[in-house]
Parts: structure tokens; C-alpha cells; sequence
């Protein structure tokens, strides 16, 4: 990470330049990120927003059994279950992570937050389930159950880790050093918890929300490739162009499966 | 990286001061050699793109190492971090214990093995990354007093209250509520190590590999690390070392050696149940068992690796004690995605293998159908048409009963009358523990074996774990060994040393008395 050079370059976002040139930020242990200040990419710009739907039947969720695990069990009135399909009214789709996958100029570099994104295990789930978080932004991993979990990363450009959390209120932070989509992340003492996090190179993602809606903002001018992500239903691909601090709308629809 | 290059010039001494190379260009490396190393020994299994896919990946869990992600279970390294060259080198030097792959350190050079090393290294782009600079933990040393009732018990505590028991089980032997979920980064299945077979530790099983582990975590498995523990004060350091300490406590001092013949002493009284007292008096044998490679389906995940055996008989009558670990009771419903797992990872060499079933365990134990008189014995693998073998099975489906019957091949047994032979199995925190007997003498000569005392009886033993999907020819086997019933030690052998020692004593003083009578005569004299 050394040899990077910080500098402000116009209004709206910071942006950090390699002094490589090559923009891609290689994988480092998370104990070297540097300090990054915050990237405000809210306040002008374009906006893609739409709703993400599907078609067909959703899988039924698996019923969760925490008998093993009482003080977990003991913070739900219902069965829970796991959440591979989470679909709300008229067959909105959440926990969809969606990004532009292409259309950012090439080289063109960005900041990440310096708020953390928190990771929340609490009544053996992970708090959120899907998630995006910038390279080198800080995910706070936190634990809310008197009980141990594991937290393994799975990927394949960025270091994967595996780190216990055996009592209630450990947290650790943990940060990704390579775009790539998606992190898997997985309790092993819990095999039906899952967590998916998207790392990119800019702010420009989003998840669907409980009524299938996203919002991506700050977008500057240019024709861009959004992808959306979903864990059981795979990627579907829009394509949006952007002129000035206008608002698009790219509504997806994935097929059950 | 520059390390073990450092190493290297000094291991190689004079020559390497000669050809000197500017460090930019050492810390390069020049994989020719290992390239050369690899191709020859290790793509076998890791494929010659290091990608794991080599023609032996399909016959071995856990899989060979996927090298192209750079992620190694055994580190000094913190969770995440790249190996160290040392870490890549132990590795092969010492081989992974419990997996297929052996040590190379009598088989190859020292140049070769860091060649090699250097080599698979340029299978992942992360090595190359300068940002990534392996830093080993400062490990320390154990605190004295481990083997101790304190230690033990601190041990104990720790071990519960930070969830080893959830994978590894309340008695250690990789039979936690977890277990049967877990799969490693790609989804292949992967067992919880049974903590009383540290000489299957991939890692090593001394007290110091056990928390070395504990620290770094075995990436790419489910193993995490247990450092943040330390670093975020919820355990001292002592604590973890403790909890390294117990889980040494529960295998033995040594790994276990096979003494071929098992000797059954002669008892007054038989012990039918497996958890009788008088066992623990009897000596135990330990026989290592391996897949059933030689008939289809030829079986490469055997998840027995070995019975404990004791024998006893009384004038009448044999008992013979197996014990060995399995994970599950089976039949379990719980282990059927694993037992899915398991054959997905595995290639089969029938084109139809069966679908996961409830498979029971089970036990053979094999004998001749009569005690050969010469050397030649029947073929091991439950004999032939032409010179079958007599065997007792057992099954977790009946557990107090064991069938007897001839065996003439893998594909053909004939049970028998049942009536001869008694079992009781009992099935505690990961281990099986059952108890055969049968009258010495047979009223079937023809079919089933006469035990006689001080003769080698031929014996084998195969097992099966219905919940790792063993069933029919996927099983584990041993070859053969001997039995031998100790022959009551007649009287005179307790009485006539004594007898000869007095003999001697009494001799002795005569002619010592002799001696000094002389003496004292001439004295007088």
C-alpha cells in the first residue's frame, strides 16, 4: 500500500490515484489498510433506481433447527428459517446485491467510507445477509450470541480468513482488499449461516430492500452495466445510460429456480 | 520469500557465495528445477497446473492442495496470511499426517524440496503480490505442569467454553452436533479430527503443533483461528496452552505400534459386556485398517482407521473386545448430505453408485475356516471359492447379535447358525465398543474354526461407517494377524525355579561351611 499518493480531484468525490496508475488495489492483510477519509458520492449526480422481481415460484426457506444452540433458539417466537429467498409483496425480491459492473472509467479511483459496515451474529443470522462495502472499507464483525461462531471468508481474489468468536460482544474488523463479487462468508459451527458481501472499487451498489427497490446515486454522466446478484437465482445485466442529475429506472426480473 | 533464500545460501554454502546474484534477482527465483521436481513427483495429485485436479484427486478426502489459491491449513502465519517458506516446507518435509500425503524429506534433496517450494508458489498470483508479507506468530512456549490434574482441568474447562466440543465432540473423537455439516472451501466434506489420534494431526501432534493450530486456524477448513481470543483478553495465553495441553492428554504417549499376535490370556470367568472390568486387566492391540482398493467399488475415504483389540479365553469359551472410533452412531439421518458429499468428491468406479442409504456399522472379524498348518493362509480379503474364510459379522442394525458364516470372495458370504455366537456392542461419545464370544470347540468343523490354545490363529478385521456412506465393498480392511490363546501355565513351571534357587542356596552354604571348617582346622592346627 505504500507509494500511494492521495489527492482531491474535483467537487464531488475523492479520489485516490496509484501512483502505478493501474487503479486496482491488491490484496493486503487487513492490519495495513490505511485510514481513507469518507467519499460523499450522494450529493449530485445520476441515479439508477428500480425494483427487483421475480417470476415463478420461490423456493420454500429451510426451517432452521436450533435445538444445539438454545440461547439462540430462545430469540425467536416462530421457527426460523434460512433466508435464501427473501420475497416480499408481488414477488419483489430482496437481498439482491446490485453494482455497475461496467461503465466507471477505467482508472478512475474512489475512497472508501470511513464508517464501518457492521456484521452482526445474533440468534445464529448474520445481520445483514447480503452487503456491499467498498476495498479497504472496514466491516466490523460483531458477535451477539453467548456462543461460538466462526467467521470464514471464501474467496478467491481477496485473502480468505477464518476467526472464532466464542464470546458474546468479540468483534473484529475486517477489511477486503480486491474488488470481487461476492465474498462468501460462512459460520461452520452453524452450517445454514451465510453471508455475502460485494467488494467493489466504487460506491456505485446497492441491495434490494424488503420491497424489492434499490437506489444507486451519484453516478456521473456515462452509459453503465448494472448487475444484479442473487444467491440462489444467479446475475441478470441491465444497461443504463446517465446524462446530468437525472433519475433512471432499470426494474430486473429473475427467474425462481 | 528471502528467508528461505537466505537459508538456502547458507545450505549451500561456498557455491552460492561464487554465483552470487544481486537479491532482486534471488528473491525472483528460478523455478526451472522445481518445475522439473513437480512435474515428477507432486502433479500426480496436484495437477500440473497446481489446481489440485491431478489423476489421484479423485481418490483421495480430503482432496489434494489447490494451489492456485495460495491458502494452506498449516501456517505460522496468522488466519489469511500466506504461509512462510519454513511453513511450505514442513509440509512436505513431514508430510500431512491423517491425508495422503507423505513426507518428502528422505525422498528428495534439500535443494529439491525449496526448489519445489519455489515452484508451486508461482501457481498463485499472491506470492508474487509485495503486499503480502507473511509475518509468523511469536508462538511462545508451553507452560510447565501439563500433564497434570490442574492443567487438565483448565484445559477441560476451555475446551467447552469455546466451543472445540461443537465439531470435535464432548469426548473429543470429531463427533460434535457440527460435525456432520462441515465441508471445507470446496465443498468437499471434511471430518473434525478425532482428538485421540494426534498422530493423524496434519499439522503434527505435539502439545506445541495442537496450539500452533489454535492459533492460526487450518485456512481453507473449517478450523478458525483462536487468537482473537488472546488479543481481545477473553483467554490468557496459558489458558489456550492448557486447552493445547488437555487435547494432547487424549491420545496416547505414543502412537500406537502393531504387535502382530494378540495374546489371550485365560481367565476363570468370560466378560460379555464390553465395559466389564475384567478388561481392563487384559492387554490391547492396535491394528491399523486402510481402504478396500482392490475390488470394485474400491473405497478411498475408509473413515476407521484402526481397531483396539483384547482377547480373553476360559476353558470353554472366547471373548474377543474390539473397540474402535466412528463418528456417528449409524444409521443417522443426520450424516446424509455428508455421505452425498463424500460421494461427489469421490469418483466412483461403477457407473451406477448406489444413492445414500441409512447404512448401518459393521465389523467382520475373519478367521480361517481351520488353523492352517503351514505359512499359507487364505487370500485376506474374505478368502476364495477354493479356500474360504470363517467370519463373525456384526452390524449396528442387530447390535446384540453377530452372524457368523463363510466367506468365499468379497461378493459371497453364507451365514450360519447364529445360535454359536454372542455380541454386545455399546456406542459411547464416538466409539464403538463390542464384545464377540463363542465356545472354543465347534460342532462345524468343516465351516467354522475350532479355537485351539497355543496355536496362531490367523485374524483380520474390517469395519464400516454407514454414515461416511461405507456399504458393501466400501469398507476398511486389515491384513492378517495372529491370535493366540495362552495355554494354562502348568504347576511346575512357578515351582521349579524355586526349587532350583533353594537347591543352589543350600549347595552354596554347605560349601562355604566346608570352607571355614577347613580354616578354622588348620588354624588349630
Amino acid at each position: 500500500m505504500k507509494g500511494r499518493i492521495f489527492s482531491v480531484v474535483g467537487g464531488m468525490f475523492l479520489l485516490t490515484v496509484c501512483s502505478k496508475g493501474d487503479g486496482t488495489v491488491q490484496a493486503a492483510p487487513p492490519a495495513a489498510q490505511p485510514v481513507v477519509p469518507t467519499a460523499d458520492v450522494s450529493a449530485a449526480g445520476g441515479t439508477i433506481t428500480g425494483k427487483i422481481k421475480f417470476t415463478g415460484t420461490a423456493p420454500r426457506n429451510p426451517a432452521i433447527d436450533m435445538s444445539e444452540e438454545a440461547a439462540c433458539k430462545a430469540k425467536y417466537t416462530t421457527t426460523p428459517t434460512e433466508e435464501n429467498v427473501v420475497a416480499g409483496p408481488a414477488n419483489a425480491l430482496s437481498n439482491v446485491f446490485v453494482y455497475v459492473s461496467a461503465g466507471v472509467p477505467a482508472g478512475q479511483t474512489f475512497t472508501a467510507p470511513a464508517t464501518a459496515v457492521v456484521l452482526d451474529q445474533s440468534g445464529c443470522r448474520y445481520h445483514p445477509h447480503v452487503f456491499g462495502v467498498m476495498v479497504g472499507q472496514n466491516i466490523e464483525i460483531k458477535n451477539s450470541d453467548p456462543l461460538l461462531h466462526n467467521i470464514k471468508a471464501i474467496a478467491k481474489k481477496n485473502r480468505p480468513f477464518n476467526v472464532s468468536q466464542p464470546n458474546a460482544n468479540m468483534t473484529k474488523t475486517v477489511t477486503f482488499a480486491a474488488p470481487e463479487v461476492m465474498v462468501n462468508l460462512e459460520c461452520n459451527v452453524h452450517g445454514w449461516m451465510h453471508a455475502y458481501v460485494g467488494v467493489r472499487p466504487d460506491p456505485f451498489f446497492a441491495v434490494s430492500g424488503p420491497d424489492g427497490s434499490f437506489s444507486i446515486k451519484g453516478l456521473p454522466p456515462g452509459t453503465y452495466t448494472i448487475e444484479a446478484w442473487h444467491e440462489k437465482f444467479g446475475t441478470q445485466t441491465a444497461t443504463v445510460t446517465i446524462a446530468g442529475t437525472e433519475t433512471k429506472t432499470a426494474n430486473i426480473t429473475f427467474a425462481a429456480h | 520469500m528471502t528467508a528461505v533464500w537466505r537459508f538456502g545460501g547458507l545450505a549451500v554454502g561456498c557455491a552460492a557465495l561464487l554465483t552470487a546474484q544481486p537479491l532482486n534477482r534471488l528473491t525472483a527465483q528460478d523455478t526451472t528445477a522445481g518445475k522439473t521436481v513437480y512435474v515428477k513427483w507432486c502433479a500426480g495429485c496436484h495437477g500440473d497446473n497446481g489446481a489440485g485436479d491431478g489423476a489421484g484427486a479423485k481418490h483421495m478426502i480430503p482432496p489434494p492442495r489447490d494451489f492456485t489459491g495460495a491458502i494452506y491449513q498449516i501456517r505460522s502465519t496468522p488466519s489469511g496470511q500466506l504461509p512462510t517458506d519454513a511453513d511450505l516446507l514442513r509440509s512436505i518435509d513431514e508430510g500431512l499426517p491423517g491425508t495422503a500425503m507423505p513426507g518428502w524429506k528422505t525422498r528428495l534433496s534439500d535443494r529439491q524440496r525449496r526448489d519445489v517450494v519455489a515452484y508451486i508458489k508461482t501457481f498463485s498470483t499472491f506470492f508474487a503480490d509485495t503486499t503480502q508479507r507473511p509475518q509468523p506468530i511469536a508462538f511462545g512456549s508451553p507452560p510447565g505442569g501439563g500433564s497434570g490434574a490442574e492443567a487438565l482441568r483448565v484445559g477441560r474447562q476451555f475446551y467447552d467454553s469455546i466451543g472445540c466440543r461443537k465439531c470435535h465432540g464432548d469426548q473429543g473423537r470429531g463427533d460434535g452436533p457440527s460435525a456432520p455439516t462441515l465441508k471445507d472451501d470446496a465443498g468437499h466434506p471434511i471430518f473434525a479430527a478425532n482428538l485421540h489420534e494426534n498422530w493423524r494431526f496434519n499439522g503434527g501432534g505435539t502439545v506445541e503443533d495442537i496450539y500452533h493450530r489454535l492459533r492460526t486456524g487450518l485456512d481453507g477448513t473449517p478450523m478458525p483461528s483462536f487468537s482473537d481470543l488472546l488479543e481481545q483478553k477473553f483467554l490468557t495465553d496459558e489458558q489456550l496452552w492448557r486447552v493445547a495441553q488437555y487435547i494432547r492428554s487424549l491420545a496416547p504417549r505414543d502412537a500406537p505400534a502393531v504387535r502382530d499376535v494378540i495374546h489371550a490370556p485365560l481367565t476363570k470367568t468370560l466378560p460379555h459386556a464390553p465395559d466389564d472390568s475384567a478388561w481392563t486387566a487384559v492387554d490391547v492391540y492396535w491394528f491399523p485398517l486402510v481402504g478396500q482398493t482392490i475390488h470394485k467399488e474400491r473405497w478411498f475415504a475408509p473413515a476407521v482407521t484402526g481397531v483396539w483389540v483384547k482377547a480373553v479365553h476360559t476353558a470353554d469359551s472366547i471373548a474377543l473386545r474390539v473397540v474402535w472410533d466412528d463418528r456417528s452412531e449409524s444409521p443417522d439421518t443426520s450424516w446424509r448430505t455428508f455421505v452425498g458429499r463424500v460421494f461427489n468428491a469421490l469418483e466412483s468406479d461403477d457407473s451406477t453408485r448406489e444413492q445414500p442409504a441409512p447404512w448401518p456399522d459393521q465389523l467382520t472379524v475373519q478367521f480361517p475356516v481351520s488353523i492352517p498348518s503351514g505359512m499359507e493362509r487364505p487370500y485376506f480379503l474374505m478368502g476364495s471359492s477354493s479356500a474360504p474364510v470363517y467370519q463373525w459379522r456384526w452390524s449396528s442394525a442387530a447390535r446384540t447379535a453377530a452372524v457368523p458364516g463363510v466367506a468365499r470372495g468379497i461378493d459371497r458370504f453364507d451365514p450360519l447358525s447364529a445360535a454359536a455366537l454372542g455380541a454386545q456392542a455399546v456406542y459411547d461419545h464416538g466409539q464403538w465398543r463390542v464384545v464377540m464370544t463363542r465356545a472354543l470347540a465347534s460342532t462345524d468343523t468343516a465351516s467354522q474354526l475350532p479355537f485351539r490354545t497355543g496355536r496362531a490363529i490367523p485374524v483380520a478385521f474390517f469395519a464400516s461407517d454407514g454414515s461416511n456412506g461405507e456399504h458393501g465393498t466400501r469398507m476398511a480392511v486389515s491384513t492378517w494377524y495372529f491370535l493366540a490363546l495362552d495355554e494354562p501355565v502348568p504347576a511346575r513351571v512357578f515351582i521349579s525355579p524355586v526349587l532350583a534357587m533353594m537347591l543352589t542356596l543350600g549347595l552354596g552354604m554347605l560349601v562355604v561351611w566346608r570352607a571355614q571348617q577347613k580354616t578354622s582346622y588348620r588354624r588349630q592346627q
